[in-house]
């Protein structure tokens, strides 16, 4: 049998890290490989819950994408083993968002899991990232500017008040100061993927450089395998000379075309990555091939940040929003479909003038999902989806913003078309109330003195 | 010259993905060193060549590199909108590759 590390730790110091989700709660753990997992003397099991993916209505709106039972399911499966084995186990950016109320209820999930199952004390180690509006409204008057990330203009104060609610995306720093603490459990507020993993590695005095690597690769679980299955568990170990990781799944493996792929998955640039206290160059990273499902990867360096600066994400809401939802199928509808658009929303400009709401048209089938930028926008399908959105700041005016121009669509005026006894196809003869409409108002960063300063830490004891 | 392929017969892997909330970043991934060098010498994903298929500037285009470790090609580029904004009907950007499949590449 070849050497794996499934089979044996290196001779040398070493830090092993099972993750077994790349997103805690937004879809189940598979949980056959994250036994297998389990079994290779892991000394933290660690999972990011977060992302910005999700758009802005969860921070916005202070809510979970995703039902409550599943979060409750993935921290189920992660707390029984932690304490089984009796190692540390970190989730990171709680509840999609990190906000307070979901490191709460993550926390809240916690204690019940443990008077559930009876289990023996132990400490929870938790921390916030939100902040507040005052500080950064304090901040921008002081002349402190909160720069914008790409390309956007520094926060002003309209921005500002147009925003519900704003994260702060931690570094290690929270994280070390609560694993010293001898947290054996910790929730984190809303934080770098990455970071979830450094942290334990520089506690444990490995390299900033292959630390922060380590949490790069671990981050997303079995994203980083072949071939494509997600919610599998990896196995990650750390030395003072190199970052190995292995798949779990019999099925899967890691090798270096998925490894390196998945250095490059979801950033920019796939030779940078940025947290709060400096950056990886990874751009000199060596991959090899260790044993038939692992990489081990050498190279990437750390570059200390010369000013602290933090990101911070924010939302705001822009009103309540209504949907609905027609078909068309008649070529010369298709061919005009803009006109069509058009009188359904000439209809609620004379209702409600041409400000105080937004209206959206997304035509399936033409190009909805590249708009502008769709190539093939001139060869529309034999027939057509499109589906409105009317967004208003009370709920009464959006459901009639939308189904003005829901309905209207039905009585398009175009002037050499033969069906006179209805323009489009219903699906359902009415609007539907969605989520409100929010944006995201921030993607910037602000100065701090201290790594920890926007992140207060707290430890309790729970279990029985 | 020999016919040409499609970009989705030779690569492994085409995907778009949001890169941070102002952005959707692109990889185009290649099964061997040749075919990698192949699509990077032919000039079909250069950064000009993502302008015309877009139809954007290329002051959209916020990074375009060759990652030898993964033979990838990737580039991003701004949003038209920040993801999940009324109007925005791809809030991962998952599915913004699709003009990618069909380019043809001429064969070396």
């Amino acid at each position: 049998m070849p050497a794996s590390i499934q089979h044996g730790r290196s001779a040398n110091h070493t830090l092993r890290i099972v993750c077994p989700n790349g997103h805690l709660g937004f879809a189940p753990i598979k949980t056959g490989s994250f036994q297998i997992g389990c079994q290779c003397e892991p000394d933290l099991i660690c999972a990011d819950s977060g992302s910005c993916d999700v758009g802005p209505v969860p921070l916005g709106s202070d809510t979970s994408s995703s039902p409550r039972q599943w979060q409750v399911d993935d921290l189920e499966t992660m707390l029984l083993a932690s304490r089984r084995l009796g190692v540390p186990m970190i989730v990171g950016s709680a509840g999609d968002t990190g906000t307070n109320s979901r490191v709460d209820l993550f926390v809240g999930i916690i204690r019940d899991l443990a008077r559930k199952h009876g289990l023996a004390r132990f400490r929870v180690g938790y921390f916030y990232s939100e902040v507040s509006k005052e500080e950064l409204r304090r901040r921008i008057l002081d002349g402190d500017t909160v720069a914008g990330l790409d390309a956007r203009p520094p926060l002003d104060l309209a921005t500002l008040d147009a925003t519900e609610r704003v994260v702060a995306v931690a570094g290690i720093h929270p994280y070390t100061k609560l694993l010293d603490q001898g947290a054996d459990v910790i929730i984190g507020g809303r934080s770098s993927d990455c970071a979830i993993f450094a942290a334990p590695a520089i506690c444990q005095g490995f390299p900033e450089a292959l630390a922060y690597f380590y949490g790069k690769v671990l981050e997303c679980a079995s994203f980083c395998a072949e071939p494509y299955g997600a919610k599998e568990s990896v196995l990650g170990e750390i030395t003072m000379d190199d970052v190995k990781v292995t798949a779990m799944l019999p099925e899967q493996r890691c090798t270096i075309a998925s490894v390196a792929g998945h250095a490059m998955y979801e950033r920019a640039n796939p030779f940078f990555e940025h947290f709060l206290g400096g950056h990886i160059d990874m751009s000199q990273c060596r991959y090899e091939q260790y044993d038939e499902r692992t990489v081990r990867v050498t190279g990437p360096s750390y570059v200390p940040a010369a000013e602290l600066r933090v990101k911070i994400e924010g939302a705001g809401k822009i009103g309540e929003r209504y949907v609905g939802i027609v078909g068309v199928r008649d070529p010369y509808t298709i061919a005009n479909i803009d006109l069509v658009t058009a009188w359904a929303r000439q209809q609620v400009v004379e209702r409600f003038g041409k400000s105080g709401y937004e209206l959206h048209f997304s035509v399936y089938g033409r190009n909805a999902i590249l708009a502008d930028r769709e190539p093939l926008k001139a060869m529309p399908a034999h027939e057509l989806g499109v589906v409105v959105q009317g967004v208003a700041p009370e709920k009464a005016m959006a459901e009639e913003v939308c189904m003005i121009a829901t309905r209207q669509m039905f009585y398009a005026r175009l002037p050499q078309v033969k069906g006179t006894a209805g323009g489009v196809a219903f699906l359902l003869d009415e609007v539907m109330p969605a989520s409100p409409a929010y944006r995201w108002t921030l993607n910037h960063t602000m100065r701090l003195e201290d790594p920890l300063e926007l992140f207060p830490i707290s430890i309790c004891e729970t279990g029985v | 010259m020999m016919a040409s392929r499609k970009l989705s017969e030779i690569a492994k892997t085409i995907r778009s993905k949001n890169a941070g909330v102002d952005k959707i970043t692109f990889d185009v991934i290649f099964p061997d060193r040749a075919t990698y060098d192949r699509v990077r010498e032919s000039g079909v994903l250069s950064r000009a060549a993502v302008c015309r298929i877009f139809g954007v500037d290329a002051a959209q285009i916020s990074d375009h590199v060759a990652f030898d470790p993964a033979l990838a090609i990737k580039f991003t580029i701004y949003r038209q909108m920040p993801s999940g904004s009324p109007g925005d009907a791809d809030i991962f950007g998952s599915q913004q590759y699709g003009p990618l499949l069909d380019i043809d590449v001429p064969r070396g």
